[in-house]
């Protein structure tokens, strides 16, 4: 299994790699679909382009899926995710880019902090807060 | 309801969302499935999540939570009423704000916050109930989108009587902007003349077709651009006559750049001598301005620039 980090592995200022993902129309649609989400503008073109979007767009639910990805993916599987804060700024399209960078903002009484900020081509997708804490072994 | 019926939309709108917050928190319906791994395996293969906490029962066996753990940040989704909602009737604080606001023309939603606390991890078996309250309403505010309330609430889902996460959800309302161009709508023209009380008489001749020209109600002096006191003697009593519209080309320039909003380049900015006495300064249209020139004769011509301004222009006359 892959590793989980350990407390005095992470400290302020640490940097997260970034992840980068192609936002292929199956990744909106199956993204929309396993979280139950059937808003027509998640997965029906010309109904989003109905209603003022240029296409299909990710949905809320799977930008929480996917930063809570972000900081496991680097802080391992055992990392406890405590909390998710997340601001939503502009839309992610289909035949986008969706680029996460992250940096450890802080740390109290055994509680990590990681700032992400998921970019597009249109700027700012979803940013905000992480909250985690890392197991004792 | 409209602003006529008493109390404006705005109050009536608060007045509602202090009802629904004082309503509390409202159960909603039990998830239709438990907490379950197909769904799981979904989700996470959507996500391109590998954490095998969520999937490899040995691999969460033998990890802090001792058996598989649903992904944390999935929580909203065993709520979800999938295809076409569900039949169950939903009773939430929250639709009553909502339908208020868009019969109020706020048509339009864009989510602006969502904050998850998830207090443990769920167990596959648990069946989760959400529990919804209103909890802010905020506005009207300008924003880039257009003009619109926020509207908060918070979900506590709660597996038996435990609470395991909470989050906060932010919408807008919003006005959805007027489309740009509409067919058979014709555009607002960018520039706009200065109508004050020293000017208000011209434009008020310019739309019944007249070219009013100021003087003064003593000595009875001509002038424009039109001002409070007359130059010649000083009174401040003025009045106007109606120019014959006949004119002479005094001098002029040909405007190619920088752009000017609402007209095409280039185009003839004239100083126009009127047989009365005064100049007065006008575009020259329907004349290619290679073939403007000092002396010639014009005449004044109205042209209506959007659905309100009519402008006074001068164009070629037959000598």
């Amino acid at each position: 299994m892959m590793r989980t980090l350990t407390e005095d592995q992470v400290e302020v200022g640490s940097l997260l790699p970034d992840l980068v993902i192609e936002l292929s129309p199956t990744v909106i649609v199956s993204t929309a679909l396993a979280t139950m989400d059937f808003t027509p503008v998640h997965h029906d073109v010309e109904g989003a382009r109905a209603q003022g979007s240029k296409d299909i767009f990710l949905n809320i639910l799977t930008t929480m899926g996917l930063v809570e990805r972000y900081v496991t993916d680097w802080a391992g599987p055992e990392a406890l995710i405590r909390g998710i804060n997340v601001k939503l700024g502009v839309p992610a399209y289909a035949g986008d880019t969706l680029t996460f960078t992250g940096t450890v903002v802080a740390c109290e009484d055994g509680e990590f902090t990681v700032e992400v900020c998921g970019k597009v081509s249109l700027g700012d997708h979803a940013s905000g807060t992480v909250r985690f804490a890392l197991p004792d072994h | 309801m409209s602003a006529a019926d008493g109390p404006g939309f705005h109050d009536l709108l608060l007045a509602l969302a202090e009802r629904q917050a004082a309503v509390g928190e409202v159960r909603g319906v039990a998830a239709a499935d438990p907490v379950n791994l197909p769904m799981i395996r979904h989700w996470v293969a959507a996500m391109g999540d590998a954490n095998p906490l969520y999937t490899d029962a040995e691999a969460a066996a033998d990890s802090v939570h001792g058996e598989i753990v649903a992904p944390p940040a999935m929580v909203q989704v065993w709520n979800m009423p999938g295809v076409g909602g569900r039949d169950e009737q939903e009773s939430s604080p929250i639709g009553d704000v909502l339908g208020t606001l868009d019969a109020g023309g706020y048509t339009g939603v864009v989510a602006t916050n969502c904050e998850q606390t998830y207090r443990r991890y769920l167990r596959l078996g648990e069946r989760l109930v959400p529990a919804t309250r209103f909890t802010g309403l905020s506005g009207p505010k300008r924003t880039a989108l257009g003009e619109g309330y926020f509207v908060t609430w918070n979900i506590t889902w709660y597996s038996r009587d435990e609470p395991v996460a909470h989050m906060l959800f932010r919408i807008l309302k919003f006005r959805p902007r007027e489309q740009k161009t509409s067919p058979g709508i014709r555009e607002p023209y960018p520039l706009r003349p200065a109508v004050n009380g020293d000017t208000a008489f011209f434009w008020e001749g310019v739309a019944k077709g007249e070219l009013r020209i100021q003087s003064c109600a003593d000595c009875g002096e001509l002038r424009h651009p039109p001002g409070p006191v007359c130059p010649s003697c000083r009174s401040a009593n003025r009045t106007h006559l109606v120019a014959g519209g006949e004119g002479e080309l005094y001098s002029y320039v040909v405007h190619h750049n920088p752009p000017v909003p609402g007209l095409k380049a280039p185009f003839v900015v004239a100083v126009v001598e009127l047989p009365e006495g005064v100049r007065i300064v006008g575009n020259v249209v329907d004349c290619p301005p290679e073939e403007v020139g000092i002396g010639m004769p014009l005449r004044v011509t109205y042209r209506q620039m959007d659905d309100e301004l009519i402008l006074p222009m001068w164009a070629p006359r037959e000598t």
